[in-house]
């Protein structure tokens, strides 16, 4: 295939440095000031975030605007971790605890049975995937007053346990990981198979170990996503020992008093490092993007 | 015509062929049932444990709040008086459940087709830019990573924030237009620019990625052949090529965005906290149900109320847009 599209590219690369039009040129100038205005306005939150978290409260609320502070404040985040009205650092905890307890238990669970589900046959896996197929009619987010009855009536409110538990059960992964799996090359699995190895044993030694770039963008994106929410964290972790990172910068807004300086520096601190995650995984979050948004 | 290179490629039609089923004496009949109770075991192993967790975290709430929805059940949620369809009715009849919905169709009608518009537009930008291209993707696909808590502070406090030093009274006072009290007051609607922007700058650069890769799948002969055949690159190649070809992907990208938008919770939530307009069905529900009266039985009216409309929408836009055909083949 490779070769196919180098052959038909090839014409068309030769004629590249052709002289241009002047109104081909005005139309690539016109492209690149529109693709750069664009970018630097996307980039705009993330320049207030640093801006206002280094500023002082009258940098910030000054009569002209002050572009960056002369003056750098970086003992916020002393400020920040010793605030005592909301306990930063362990929501911090919490987050990074609740982030990478969904990332294996999605790995583990749905690509397990992502995997059944494309590659076992059997009597009533049609009848299974319809069950999973019937939870990605009704969205999550409508079923938390339902999910939140069942879980408090578990105990689990306020719990590491509530806040992880009842997310790892994602219809839509599975559907993902099945859609893979059954695009997974055969005769991997079936060499493996007749060398003797169990399904189980094929799975973990040959199916898995070949699949790692799937399971890569399957990570970073539970990941994210775990890190990001709001909603169930915020009906779960009713005590502050409990709050995620989202329901800590939450209580910043809804407070009584308002310490702009110290809301920057929080939100800087809990967007940081998924900034960094997703600066250098980019590559797998790409892919995985554009592979499953497409098959979702 | 210009699809013609492709056509060969797809096997010829089905019908001919007779079912595939080997003849009559099917070999699993007889002395096959230990390999065969063996392959159910396989299965089970390899889906048991998440069905187990559907089935208690999803089916069973859902059943349970069904229940829940006929009886009175404040504060309870085992509750005793039962009270038939009165929720539902009570909820139908709610003005303040049936304006969260009218807030979410307003929210839709233009969150939807402006992402949509929005992420189209960067991926043909950042499609066609040689220069710097890693960077603008990068550019447009970072917001991501934020949540729309932090994006929602960031919008309050800075960016629309009310007073004068926020950064858009900031630039409308260079202009010597006065400042905008963005979210105080509903009075003009100034906080849909607000939340839409919000859902923008968070949403546009991840379905621009989709958008790019369906871009990319695009076989570069169709617009050599346009060319040969006269057509004019810019608009008429964009309507007669391009957008056809990213039918399947449209598609799923509204879908995408719609579901997400019935989600709407989190900025509404943060950003309009105390207000009492602008208020979708999720945040109405969540007060509804977690509030002073935690009343779990018309919570779970609404909620399954909701996830009837969610479903219906849904089944409608596929038959509309032929989605789950074309997409998934």
């Amino acid at each position: 295939m490779s070769a196919a599209t180098g052959v038909k590219a090839a014409p068309a690369r030769a004629g590249g440095p052709r002289p241009r039009s002047a109104r081909a040129v005005l139309g690539g100038a016109g492209l690149y000031t529109a693709t750069a205005v664009a970018a630097l306005l996307f980039l705009v939150p993330f320049y207030l975030i640093v801006r206002n978290a280094l500023a002082t409260d009258a940098e910030i609320t000054g009569e002209t605007w002050t572009f960056f502070p002369t003056d750098p404040q970086w003992s916020h985040i002393g400020e920040l971790f010793s605030d005592p009205s909301v306990p930063f650092a362990r929501a911090l905890w919490n987050s990074l605890v609740v982030g990478v307890g969904h990332t294996v238990g999605t790995l583990l669970l749905c690509s397990t049975a992502g995997y059944g589900l494309a590659r076992i046959p059997y009597r009533y896996s049609r009848a299974v995937f319809h069950l999973v197929l019937g939870t990605l009619m009704v969205p999550a987010a409508v079923t938390f007053v339902p999910s939140f009855v069942l879980v408090s009536s578990l105990g689990w409110v306020s719990s590491l346990r509530g806040l992880i538990i009842p997310g790892l059960f994602s219809g839509f992964t599975v559907f993902l990981f099945r859609q893979y799996f059954l695009g997974f090359p055969r005769e991997l699995e079936e060499a493996a198979r007749v060398d003797g190895l169990s399904h189980w044993s094929a799975y973990w030694r040959v199916v898995v170990p070949n699949s790692l770039n799937f399971f890569a963008a399957i990570a970073v994106i539970t990941f994210i996503n775990g890190w990001n929410a709001f909603l169930w964290p915020l009906v779960i972790g009713q005590d502050m020992e409990y709050w995620t990172v989202q329901v800590a910068l939450s209580s910043y807004l809804t407070a009584q008093t308002v310490n702009l300086h110290l809301i920057f520096m929080a939100t800087a601190v809990s967007v940081l490092p998924l900034v960094v995650v997703f600066v250098v995984l980019q590559r797998w979050l790409v892919q995985g993007v554009a592979r499953t948004g497409i098959k979702g | 015509m210009a699809t013609r290179p492709a056509a060969p490629v797809a096997p010829p039609a089905g019908p001919p062929h007779p079912p595939r089923r080997p003849p009559w004496p099917w070999p699993r009949r007889a002395g096959r049932r230990p390999a065969e109770r063996r392959q159910a075991l396989t299965f089970w192993l390899f889906t048991g444990p998440f069905l187990a967790g559907l089935l208690v975290f999803s089916y069973v709430p859902i059943a349970w709040s069904l229940w829940l929805s006929l009886f009175e059940a404040r504060s309870t949620v085992t509750p005793t008086e039962f009270v038939g369809l009165d929720n539902y009715v009570t909820m139908l009849a709610d003005g303040d459940f049936l304006r969260s919905l009218g807030t979410f169709t307003v929210f839709a009608a233009f969150a939807v087709p402006a992402t949509f518009a929005l992420s189209l537009g960067l991926a043909l930008m950042v499609h066609r830019v040689r220069f710097l291209k890693p960077f603008f993707r990068s550019a447009f696909f970072l917001p991501t990573a934020c949540s729309y808590v932090a994006a929602s502070l960031v919008w309050k406090m800075s960016v629309f924030n009310g007073v004068r030093f926020g950064l858009a009274n900031t630039v409308l006072g260079w202009f010597g237009v006065d400042s905008v009290a963005w979210l105080a007051s509903p009075e003009p609607p100034w906080y849909w620019l607000v939340i839409v922007t919000l859902r923008l700058w968070l949403q546009a650069g991840f379905f621009m990625i989709l958008f790019l890769a369906a871009l990319q799948n695009i076989p570069q002969e169709l617009y050599e052949a346009a060319a040969v055949d006269g057509a004019r690159t810019g608009w008429q190649t964009f309507r007669h090529i391009t957008l056809p070809q990213l039918r399947a992907t449209s598609a799923a990208v509204v879908l995408l965005l719609l579901i997400a938008a019935y989600q709407a919770f989190d900025e509404f939530y943060n950003l309009l906290d105390k207000a009492t307009w602008g208020r979708p069905p999720l945040v109405y529900l969540y007060n509804l149900a977690l509030g002073e009266n935690q009343d779990y039985g018309l919570g779970s009216a609404g909620a399954l109320l909701l996830a009837l409309l969610i479903c219906l929408v849904t089944l409608l836009q596929g038959r509309l847009l032929g989605f789950g055909r074309g997409a998934d083949r």
